[in-house]
């Protein structure tokens, strides 16, 4: 098992989060996450950042676009 | 999750068949489903909404002339963004913002710093300070604005991977196909854009702190 500091453990996250970690790696992380309050909330603090990221503002084509769209895929069958 | 998620879409086979023999309703749905995450990657590499929604509307023309010649060698989501993609470079490489674009094209992950100086690369200074819990609407949108504007100022690589990711929820695999990436380097890209939003964040929710 790996150990870790703060600061390398921050630079872990994403890989942590995405499985992507060796069997040390992980468990050093893990390990570290069980003792230290501050790395918990960091991580957990990702993980909120994403859910965040992942509820934009809506967005939507202008109608004048999608109807051209519309009407341009209407076309080619015609061809 | 974003619209990229592909809520409800039948799948690749029965999609390609049905854009073929020209059912409207199918092409639809693509539409409506993909477009509003395909204008959000679109701003990656061009500067206004015009130009946005003329890249989108280019790659569906695209995708309505080659969809005879789609060969299902990727899914069809990944072969749209990929059209996408390249129809924004081209248009953000003639636009008269000028990006480096050679910073973006070849493996620039290591000096991908710029604009970020205040975050240093995947590390932490102090132990990070408690969060509200966005209960308040307001809260919750502010925190939308300030996403959207932080997003803005990513570099160019950072700021498509973490749209695909993290906005648009495409998974990783899907991400290096659309971006012709390593995994290893998705992950810095994401991990970068990740560590600078939640610091943008961390500042925000710090400057709105009551005083105790």
């Amino acid at each position: 098992m790996k150990r870790f500091t703060c600061d390398e453990l921050a630079g872990l996250v994403t890989a942590y989060l995405e499985d992507a970690l060796d069997r040390p790696d992980l468990d050093g992380v893990r390990t570290h996450l069980a003792t230290c309050e501050g790395c918990e909330r960091y991580v957990e603090q990702f993980r909120a950042t994403v859910v965040a990221l992942g509820d934009p503002p809506p967005e939507k084509l202008p109608a004048d676009v999608r109807s051209r769209l519309m009407s341009a895929f209407r076309e080619r069958r015609r061809l | 999750m974003g619209s990229f998620a592909g809520g409800g879409l039948p799948p690749d086979d029965v999609v390609v068949t049905a854009l073929r023999a020209g059912d409207e309703t199918m092409f639809a749905a693509l539409l409506d489903t993909w477009s509003g995450g395909m204008l959000r990657v679109a701003r990656s590499y061009v500067s206004t909404d015009h130009s946005a929604e003329e890249v989108v509307q280019d790659t569906w023309l695209a995708v309505i002339g080659g969809i005879d010649a789609f060969e299902s060698r990727s899914s069809v989501k990944t072969w749209v963004y990929r059209i996408l993609i390249n129809a924004a470079k081209k248009r953000g490489a003639r636009e008269s913002r000028t990006l480096p674009w050679s910073s973006f094209e070849h493996d620039g992950a290591a000096e991908e710093g710029r604009g970020l100086d205040e975050v240093p690369p995947g590390g932490r200074q102090e132990p990070p300070v408690a969060w509200p819990t966005p209960e308040s609407e307001a809260l919750a949108s502010e925190v939308r604005g300030l996403i959207a504007e932080g997003l803005a100022r990513l570099p160019p690589r950072q700021r498509t991977v973490i749209t695909l990711r993290d906005v648009e929820g495409c998974t990783s695999e899907e991400v290096c196909e659309i971006l012709e990436i390593s995994a290893a380097n998705q992950r810095v890209l994401l991990h970068r854009a990740r560590t600078a939003v939640r610091g943008w964040l961390a500042d925000y929710f710090e400057s709105v702190k009551q005083p105790e």
